[in-house]
C-alpha cells in the first residue's frame, strides 16, 4: 500500500518554515505580553487570591500573619448550643448582608437605567449640529470631570436638611412645606444617593452613546429621509439597532462601576442601613469591626456576584465582544 | 416620462460656492451621466436633485413642478449610494419592505413590488439574508433592487460601481445598461469619475468641471466635438495628446490636441520624428511614447501586438481632420481644423 501522502522534500521544508516561522511569531507575542502578564498578576491577581485566602481565615487587622485557615465558617456555620437548640451563623446568615446586596443592586439596576435613558437623550442631541454645540458638549462633562468625592460632599451639602440650597428652593417655590433630611431619612437617603449618581456618571453615559451615533453611516439617515421615515421610527427601527453594541458595552461598564458603589454612599450617607452597599460592607468590617477575615469573605462574595450579573448580562444580550461585524 | 429642469441653479456650503448657474434640461426616460474629477460638484449636484441638500438659489423643475421645497420622498426619486446604504440589521427583504411600508402600501402590494424587483435583479435566493452575508455584487442588486420597488420618476445613482473590482464592474455596468432599457419610463442621472461608464452608459453625458457645465451632449459629440480642452483632456482613454509651441503656433492655436488612435505612425517618413521610448502592450492595442523632435512626447495607439522596440527611431503623422485646436483659455479655435 502507497497510500501516504506524497511529501516532497521540497514542500515539507517550506512546512517546516512556516512553523518555525509561526513559533517565532509566538514567542515574540509572549515576550510582548510578558510586563503586562506580570503587573497584571502583581495587582489583580495576588491581591485577589489573598482577600479569597483570608476569607477563610480568622485573620484580624493586626494578626495577618498568624492567621489560621478555618473553612466556611466566615461564609456559613451552624453553631450547636448543646440543648438541642442551634442558631446560623457567617455572611451568609446575615440578614444586613442581604440588605447591604439588594441596596447595591437595586442601586445599580435604577441609576444605570436612568443614566442610559439621559445618556441617550443627551447623546441624541449632541449628535445634531447647531450653534455652540462645543461649548455645551464641554459644559455636559463637567459633572463627570469633578472627583466623586468632591461632587458627593458638594451634594450632601447642597441637599443638608437645615443649610441646604435644595431645600431652601423647593421651599420658595411651594413644592414642599418643611425641610427634609435627603440624606438623614431612610426614605430618601437612596433616592439622594442615585440622584447624585445619576447627576454625575450621566455625561460619561452620553459621551460613550454619542461615538456610538457617529459610527453609523450618514447615508443611512440619507436612505430613511428619501423613503420619508418619520423621525421616532426612524429612531427605533434604525439607530437605536445600530446603536446597540455601543449602548450595551457603555451599560455593561456602568453596571460594573455601579455594582462596587463605595465613595458616594460613604460620603454621603455613612452608616445607613438604607443605603450600605457590599463596598461599604465589606469596608466596614474589614477595617472599622476588626473583622478582617469576615470583610474577606464579603469581598470575595461582592467579586463573585459582580461576575455572576455581568456574564449573565453578557450571555443575556448576546453581546459580541469579539468586534468582528455582527 | 418625467423630465427634470435644472434652472440657474447655484449651491454654496458657507462661503465656498460649488456649484454655479447650472442650466439643464434632461427629457423623460433619458439616462444622463454627470461626469467629471473629484470636487466639480457631480454628486452635490445629484443631492440636490434628491433633495439631500437645499438649493441655494435658482430652480429643480420635475415633470414641470417646482421641487426645490418639496419633501425627498415626495419628489419620486430613487437614489443608490455609493456605500449601498443597506441597513445592516435588516434582511434583503426588510431592507426593500422599509421604505414602503413608510409608503402606506399594503402588505400584498409590498411583497408583489420587493418579488418582482428581486426577480428582475436575481436576488430572489437570499431575501432572508443579512447584508453581511453578502458580496459587493449582490449589495450593490440589492441596494437597486430596493431603489426599483419605489417605482420612482427619476432614477438617481451615485457612484454606484465605485466599489466593486474591476471585473464586476464591467458585469454590473451591462446589468445598468439592461435595467435603463426595461425601465425605459424612468429617468436616470447617473454619476460617476470614471469617463468609460459615462461613455457606455449615457444617452448624454453632462461634463462637470469645478462646479460648471463644461459641455453636454452624446457621448460621441463630446468625444468628437469637445467644447473645451478641459472636455477633450477629460473624455476619451488614453487621454488626448496636448502639445503646446510651435506646432500649436503653425496651426494659429495655443494648444494643438491629437487623440492617440488619431497618429499614424511609419518606420520610414512622416511629419514628425521621434523616438519610441516606453510601449504598453494590451494585446488588443499597443501604445508607444514617442518623443519626438518637433512635438515633444506623444502617446500613439497602434492595433494589435504591434512590434516595436523601445529606442526605436519612428515617424508619426496626426491625421488631418482629427486635429483639435485650443486658444489660450482652453477655448476651441475653429476654422483651423486642417493641417
Amino acid at each position: 500500500m502507497s497510500a501516504a501522502p506524497d511529501i516532497s522534500p521540497a514542500t515539507a521544508r517550506a512546512s517546516a518554515r512556516t512553523s518555525r516561522l509561526s513559533r517565532e511569531r509566538i514567542r515574540s507575542a509572549w515576550l510582548f505580553l510578558a510586563p503586562m502578564l506580570i503587573v497584571l498578576a502583581g495587582v489583580a491577581l495576588y491581591p485577589l487570591y489573598r482577600t479569597i485566602w483570608f476569607s477563610f481565615t480568622d485573620a484580624s487587622l493586626d494578626l495577618l500573619g498568624e492567621a489560621r485557615f478555618i473553612g466556611w465558617r466566615n461564609y456559613l456555620e451552624y453553631v450547636d448550643y448543646g440543648n438541642g437548640d442551634g442558631e446560623w451563623f457567617g455572611l451568609l446568615a446575615d440578614s444586613r448582608w442581604w440588605r447591604s446586596v439588594w441596596n447595591t443592586v437595586w442601586f445599580a439596576i435604577v441609576s444605570v437605567s436612568l443614566e442610559t435613558l439621559f445618556g441617550l437623550v443627551i447623546a441624541l442631541v449632541l449628535h445634531k449640529k447647531f450653534p455652540g454645540r462645543v461649548w455645551v458638549q464641554a459644559a455636559v462633562l463637567i459633572p463627570w470631570a469633578i472627583p466623586t468625592i468632591v461632587s458627593a460632599r458638594m451634594w450632601a451639602w447642597m441637599l443638608h436638611d437645615q443649610f441646604g440650597i435644595v431645600n431652601d428652593m423647593l421651599q420658595r417655590i411651594g413644592l414642599i412645606d418643611a425641610p427634609v433630611a435627603w440624606t438623614a431619612s431612610p426614605e430618601t437617603a437612596m433616592i439622594a444617593v442615585i440622584m447624585v449618581d445619576v447627576w454625575k456618571t450621566t455625561p460619561f453615559m452620553a459621551l460613550l452613546i454619542l461615538a456610538g451615533l457617529q459610527m453609523v453611516p450618514r447615508d443611512m439617515y440619507e436612505a430613511a429621509r428619501l423613503d420619508g421615515v418619520p423621525p421616532f421610527r426612524l429612531f427605533r427601527r434604525v439607530t437605536l439597532p445600530l446603536i446597540m453594541p455601543a449602548l450595551l458595552v457603555a451599560i455593561v461598564f456602568r453596571a460594573l462601576d455601579a455594582l462596587r458603589v463605595f465613595d458616594i454612599v460613604y460620603v454621603m450617607t455613612p452608616n445607613t442601613d438604607a443605603t450600605r452597599t457590599m463596598s461599604v460592607y465589606a469596608r466596614e468590617n474589614l477595617f472599622d469591626f476588626d473583622r478582617f477575615a469576615y470583610g474577606s469573605a464579603a469581598s470575595t462574595l461582592l467579586f463573585f456576584i459582580i461576575a455572576l450579573i455581568t456574564i449573565g448580562f453578557i450571555y443575556a444580550t448576546r453581546m459580541n465582544l469579539e468586534g468582528d461585524e455582527r | 416620462m418625467a423630465s427634470v429642469e435644472l434652472k440657474n441653479v447655484c449651491k454654496s456650503f458657507g462661503t465656498v460656492e460649488v456649484l454655479r448657474d447650472v442650466n439643464l434640461a434632461l427629457e423623460g426616460g433619458e439616462f444622463v451621466v454627470f461626469v467629471g474629477p473629484s470636487g466639480c460638484g457631480k454628486s452635490t449636484l445629484l443631492r440636490l436633485i434628491a433633495g439631500l441638500e437645499d438649493i441655494s438659489d435658482g430652480d429643480l423643475m420635475i415633470d414641470g413642478q417646482r421641487m426645490n421645497d418639496v419633501l425627498p420622498a415626495k419628489r419620486g426619486i430613487s437614489m443608490v449610494f455609493q456605500s449601498y446604504a443597506l441597513y445592516p440589521h435588516m434582511t434583503v427583504f426588510e431592507n426593500m419592505a422599509f421604505g414602503l411600508e413608510q409608503a402606506k402600501l399594503s402588505s400584498d402590494e409590498i411583497k408583489a413590488r420587493i418579488a418582482q424587483a428581486a426577480d428582475m435583479l436575481q436576488i430572489s435566493d437570499y431575501m432572508e439574508r443579512k447584508p453581511r452575508q453578502l458580496s459587493g455584487g449582490q449589495r450593490q442588486r440589492v441596494a437597486i433592487g430596493r431603489a426599483i420597488t419605489r417605482q420612482p420618476r427619476v432614477f438617481l445613482f451615485d457612484e454606484p460601481l465605485s466599489n466593486l473590482d474591476a471585473a464586476l464592474r464591467v458585469d454590473t455596468r451591462l446589468e445598468i445598461a439592461a435595467l435603463h432599457k426595461r425601465l425605459a419610463d424612468t429617468t436616470m442621472i447617473y454619476v460617476t469619475h470614471d469617463q468609460v461608464e459615462a461613455m457606455t452608459l449615457a444617452d448624454r453625458i453632462v461634463v462637470l468641471n469645478a462646479g460648471n457645465v463644461e459641455q453636454v451632449g452624446t457621448p460621441l459629440e463630446l468625444y468628437a466635438r469637445p467644447a473645451s480642452q478641459f472636455v477633450a483632456g477629460f473624455i476619451g482613454s488614453p487621454r488626448m495628446n496636448f502639445i503646446v509651441g510651435e506646432v500649436a503656433a503653425g496651426h494659429g492655436a495655443a494648444t494643438f490636441g491629437i487623440r492617440p488612435e488619431h497618429v499614424d505612425l511609419s518606420r520610414d517618413k512622416g511629419l514628425w520624428k521621434g523616438t519610441v521610448r516606453l510601449t504598453e502592450a494590451l494585446g488588443s492595442d499597443t501604445f508607444a511614447h514617442v518623443d519626438t523632435e518637433t512635438a515633444g512626447m506623444v502617446n500613439v495607439r497602434l492595433a494589435g501586438a504591434e512590434p516595436i522596440g523601445e529606442g526605436e527611431m519612428v515617424f508619426l503623422t496626426p491625421q488631418p481632420d482629427a486635429i483639435h485646436l485650443f486658444d489660450a483659455s482652453g477655448r476651441p479655435v475653429h476654422g483651423a481644423r486642417a493641417a
